[in-house]
This record gives structure tokens, sequence and C-alpha cells, in this order.
């Protein structure tokens, strides 16, 4: 039951040791020893629901690409164009194979440093890390005037989500962090160490994910728990960083999203930009994808009952025929009841559509619903 | 009950054995080691009285937010009394798991042992090497 031993192969991040000191359980992940909970997934579920939780996601990979031809080359390969961003703007999008099979789902902005310094940063999912360097190596020697540097090592990355994310974050840095609009971001300083701060998250809370070199990780980590102190700021795990995601309605790779999945059947058609004649890797089979609807498409379900639906659970129809599969599930504590994310037949994906979920052999019915089954009181800033 | 009398599966069950009307009838539930282990429970699937147990395989299930396990008994025999409500109420097994949180009585079969379990201090053991 316990998996606290871990190989001696796995890395650690630069917060590794905070986290052992608070009395973390420790699980392998991508590679990482990470926290996955402190105390309890739905207390720090609920801190970030309700105040606020920090998360090391240092765990995430973090690319960094500069050069005149930076923006053309990340056009090339993702769904979405990002040579048109303007300086501290950010954008979803995916890396897709020529088959239109997702590769990565990632994070890109463009920014620029106080010295002046323009560039690209693209965060990818520590799952993927190491294909997509492979992936891009190829493309990138094809543009021998922009230079990538794979920055992860030397960064740490801490998400502060919640509520009072804005009032903590006030108290760490000036008017300008504030004042970040949605999806926008900058390059600034924390207590004099160097940081990327943007107003991002994967929770479905508003929040902020700061950079920081790995040296400093530690200090600016103590200081946002220590700004949050007096707002209920908690250390947040794994744990509550999946059902608060799912919550949202967020996909996350391996469960929703893989090679053999396609941005449509996702519901993520938002970020694939086929404007014009724009040209990408696996745009013309994205066009012949986009030409009809797929034959399956990412719902959410709701459950009765207490039982939570896990991946791999097969959907049926009510004469008892497969129609689908779940990809993620958990009991939302929020809604205090089973939720689930799930591939099922077009023809089944409207709301209130009644399925069934067969649950290691006992079947729970379940009701197809909107995404997200979490939104959070305010809008976004 | 005292934990420190009772006998433990290694998958984390206990089970207390006592005389009534010339049977022997066990009484079972998980220990406070593997509710933390587990965390957020939401979900417990218990027999039904008259189900037949078998020693090493399993019983029920539990789940948490983070995963499902499943419950193995630790002895052979028959289910005669389900811990009623208690799947309604898992935070009374979080508050008092060798008392309250029991889940499940057993009436043994006759030739049950109870020699493959741990006692105490070996279970303690394992839980403090895992």
């Amino acid at each position: 039951m316990t998996d606290s031993s871990s190989a001696p192969a796995l890395r650690k991040t630069p917060l590794h040791s905070w986290h052992v000191g608070r009395g973390a359980r420790m699980v392998a992940f991508a590679g990482y020893e990470m926290p996955v909970l402190y105390t309890s997934i739905v207390a720090e579920h609920q801190a970030t629901r309700q105040a606020a939780g920090a998360f090391d996601i240092s765990h995430m990979g973090r690319l960094r690409f500069e050069g005149p031809r930076a923006g053309q080359l990340l056009d090339h390969l993702l769904t979405r164009r990002v040579s048109d961003l303007a300086v501290g703007r950010f954008r979803y999008s995916l890396i897709c194979n020529e088959e239109g099979g997702i590769l990565d789902d990632v994070l890109i902005s463009f920014l620029e440093s106080p010295s002046g310094r323009q560039f690209y940063l693209m965060v990818v999912n520590a799952g993927n890390h190491a294909k997509i360097c492979r992936w891009l190596t190829p493309h990138a020697a094809d543009y021998p005037d922009v230079h990538m540097h794979d920055a992860t090592d030397s960064t740490a990355m801490i998400s502060v989500q919640g509520p009072h994310a804005e009032a903590i974050v006030a108290k760490l840095f000036d008017v300008h962090v504030v004042r970040l609009k949605y999806y926008r971001g900058l390059v600034t300083e924390q207590m004099g160490k160097a940081c990327i701060v943007s107003r991002t998250g994967y929770t479905g809370e508003d929040g902020f994910e700061l950079i920081v070199k790995a040296d400093d990780a530690l200090r600016v980590w103590e200081n946002v728990m220590l700004a949050g102190r007096d707002l209920g700021i908690e250390p947040a795990g794994l744990g509550a960083r999946d059902t608060l995601r799912l919550e949202a309605g967020m996909p996350l790779y391996g469960h929703e999203l893989s090679e053999s999945i396609d941005p449509f059947s996702a519901d993520l058609g938002f970020a694939v930009d086929l404007a014009g004649d724009r040209t990408f890797i696996g745009a013309d089979a994205l066009r012949r994808l986009a030409s009809r609807p797929t034959p399956q498409v990412r719902v959410g379900l709701t459950l009765e009952g207490r039982r939570p639906a896990r991946e791999g659970a097969q959907v049926l129809d009510t004469e008892g025929r497969t129609v689908g599969e779940v990809t993620s599930g958990t009991f939302s504590p929020t809604l205090q009841r089973p939720i689930a994310m799930a591939y099922l037949a077009r023809e089944l994906a409207r709301p209130d559509q009644i399925v069934q979920v067969d649950i290691r052999g006992s079947r729970s019915d379940a009701r197809v619903v909107e995404l997200p089954f979490y939104r959070r009181p305010r809008p976004s800033p | 009950m005292n934990p420190e009398q009772l006998k433990y599966n290694p998958t984390h069950e206990w089970v207390s054995v006592e005389q009534s009307d010339g049977k022997r009838v066990a009484t079972i539930g998980i220990t406070d080691f593997a509710l933390e282990q587990l965390t957020d429970l939401v979900y417990m699937d218990l027999p039904k009285v008259g189900e037949e147990v078998q020693q090493g395989e399993a019983f029920g299930e539990v789940e948490s937010v983070k995963a499902v396990s499943n419950l193995y008994s630790p002895v052979d025999g028959r289910v005669i009394e389900v811990h009623e409500g208690i799947v309604d109420n898992l935070d009374q097994l979080g508050q008092d798991p060798y008392g309250e949180g029991w889940l499940i009585k057993v009436e043994l079969a006759d030739d049950a042992t109870l020699d493959h379990l741990l006692d105490h201090e070996a279970y303690r053991k394992q839980c403090s090497e895992s």
C-alpha cells in the first residue's frame, strides 16, 4: 500500500526537502519524487477552493526559445500560431504528430527580460518532457539561428491558486503583478530574486504561477507560505491538483490526451488554428479530421451514489452496449458526488443523456453533463 | 477493543475472535495505519449476511478519492452481521477503527485457524518497515 520508498533514479525538485520535512507522502510521478498529499487530498482541495493552495510543479518541463525565427519554428510545431503573441501573453496549444495525434498540450508565452531580451517559454508535461525534446530537436536543426534551452533543471515552478491567491501575490510583488489579467505574465523579481510570474493555473481558480531559479526556490516558496499564512494557504500535492483539474474539466495528458487522440475528439478544437492556408505539423490530417464530426468526443459524467468510476471503466448504453470509456474519475469534494471524464459516442454526447458505467462488474447510472463540473463564483479578472 | 490484543492480516485488516454460544465469532475491521494510508475515504462495499468469506480473499473494497483497495478476509467463515450504516458514515471508521468502526462479524468455519495472522508487535513492525 505504501510507495514512499523510492527508486534511487527518481529526480527531486529543489523543494523536495521542504515537502519531506512537512511530512508529505511522496510518490513517483513522471520520474520525479513528488508530494501526493501533505494531510489529506480533500483538505488541500478545499483550501485551494476556499483560500489558497501552493503547489510545487517544478517537475513540469520548461523550454526556452530565443532568436529571430523562434516564433516561426514554434508556429511550425504547434497547432496554434504563437508568432503573433504580444509580449506578456500566454497561449494554450497542442503539439500534434503528422497524423493529428496529440503529442502534448503545452502553455506558450512570449516574454521580455528586464535587459530587453525577448524569448518564448514553453511549459510541457513532465511525462512528455523527454519525448518533446526528442521531437523538437530535428525540427530545430532547420532553424539554426533559434537557440533552444531546457531550463527545467536550473529553475523551479510554484503555483499559487485560489480566491486568496491575488492577496498573497500582492504581498510578494509590485502592483504590476497584481494587475495581470488572465493568461498574462511578466519577468520581474521577488525580493531581489529573478522571477517569471503569470496569471495561469490548472485548478479552475484564480491563481499565479512562478518560475524562479532553482537556488532561489526554497526562499520564494517560504515567502509564499509566509505571505499566505493569515490567508489560509496550504501546501497542496498532486492528489489535490488532480481532483481540482478534474472538477475544472481540464484534460490531463496520459488520461484524456494521447497520441491516439486527436484535438477534435478531445473537444480542444479551439486550440487548433487552421485559418487560411496555415501549415504546421499535422495540419493536413487535422483539416481532414475537422471536416466531419469525430465518432467519439470527450464528455463529463456525474454518477449516482458515492462510488467513483475510474480510468478504464466501460461506458454502456441502456441496452448494455459499450459506447465509451472513462479516462479520469474521482469523488468530487466540491460536488460531493462521483465525477468522471470519458470518451463517448458522439450521438450520446448531449447534456442529460443517461448512460451506465461498469465499475468492476456492477453498473452505475451516469448523466452526461457540460464541462466544467465546477466554475468559480467570480469571473476571471 | 485493545489493538494490542488483536490479530492482523499483513494487508491491514484486524480480527478479534470471541466464543459465543459455542461458536467462534470473528469481528473484522481495518487498522488505523491503513486508514492513514488511504485517507479521504468516499466509498465502502461490504458483503451481505450469509455470504462466505475465505482467508486471503477479498470480502469487500474501500475507496478513497485517489484509489480503490480490496478488503481481505483474515479468516474462513460465513458473514453473520454487517455493520449497517458504516458505509454511510466513513468518518466514524476513522475516529474509532478498533471499536465503532468494525466492519463485519464472521462465524468461523470449523477448521479455521488464526495461526497465519500477525500479532500486534509483528504487525507494527511490518508497518514501520513499509
